[in-house]
């Protein structure tokens, strides 16, 4: 798909936006993983941010295994924190609470998460057009950042008001 | 073989899924249940406050209708082949293409194919209209035989 045309309404980039406090962005950024029910219920934390890229911390959870033989978290809890990771990301792109939601996320398993250890996921906003972010998300421990768990990549549909009179579909 | 080896050969043999599905940390946290009705096999996933990813809307975390979508294709995956071990999750690919709304969400999965090594299944969600699905997905597991 095409980028939309330059708008006053469209994204502001990361380069035209005026400098961030790391501090304040470090608590938005905090208090947005917590806003959400699920991330908490899942004990969601959030670790970083830099150069766009941003990472959460999973903590290991008897409660999230997923085969109680080899005590392997189950895919659903990692799908939940990439899900949940590439989201922020592109908040993080937008610098603006514009609602985001998933449209598709594709996760490969690259080998079982260990038990007992954390699982980061790291992801980054690569593209950002006027109504559609793409992003690409990795998996890991932090003992063993590069034998990734995961890798996962999504679109998210940007909800950006719209003129009253651009509310109609464009095509046809 | 061990205890789980057991409980999965049990449920394949009786049906009954039940026991196999408490045995599983994960799929209690999330309120995963597998139903039986008219001789059809669905997920479950019971409504609960700590589900919900948009307290604003509110709306269901993508994570936990990927969590359902995925669940409920392992058991189709274990269920109606002859896999003897939990299938392993390769990759799956969820559309999202409703917003979850803050009630239970039910899935059913198909085997697409199945060869010796791998089994592949979609699976669809909805809420109270079963015609207007939430969700679908694709997802290849890695099953061993005995």
């Amino acid at each position: 798909m095409a980028d939309a045309p330059p708008s006053e309404r469209g994204p502001k980039s990361v380069e035209q936006a005026a400098p961030v406090d790391p501090a304040v962005q470090r608590s938005v950024l905090e208090s947005a993983v917590g806003y959400v029910p699920h991330n908490r219920a899942l004990g969601m934390t959030f670790v970083g941010q830099d150069g766009g890229r941003i990472t959460v911390a999973l903590p290991y959870d008897e409660k999230l295994i997923g085969n109680p033989v080899t005590r392997v978290l189950h895919g659903g809890a990692i799908t939940a924190l990439m899900d949940a990771t590439c989201g922020l990301s592109v908040y993080l792109k937008l610098l603006e609470p514009i609602p985001v939601a998933t449209l598709d996320l594709r996760i490969d398993y690259l080998r079982p998460a260990t038990p007992d250890q954390p699982v980061h996921a790291r992801a980054e906003c690569f593209k950002l057009t006027r109504n559609v972010a793409f992003v690409r998300c990795e998996a890991f421990h932090p003992a063993a950042e590069s034998d990734l768990v995961a890798v996962a990549n999504g679109t998210f549909i940007v909800s950006r008001g719209r003129p009253a009179d651009a509310a109609k579909p464009r095509i046809k | 073989m061990t205890e789980l080896g057991d409980i999965v050969r049990a449920a394949k043999d009786s049906g009954n899924s039940a026991l196999l599905v408490q045995t599983i940390p994960y799929l209690n946290f999330i309120g995963f249940t597998l139903e039986t009705t008219h001789g059809e096999m669905l997920g479950k996933m019971a409504y609960a406050d700590p589900l919900i990813g948009n307290p604003s809307i509110p709306a269901l975390h993508g994570g936990t209708i990927g969590a359902l979508l995925e669940s409920t294709a392992i058991f189709a995956a274990l269920l109606e082949t002859e896999a003897l071990v939990l299938p392993k999750i390769v990759t799956i690919t969820i559309d999202y293409l409703r917003s979850g709304r803050p009630v239970d969400t039910y899935a059913k999965a198909s085997i697409t194919r199945q060869g010796r090594r791998v089994v592949n299944v979609t699976a669809e969600a909805w809420q109270e209209d079963r015609a207007r699905p939430i969700a679908r997905a694709n997802a290849i597991f890695l099953i061993e035989p005995l």
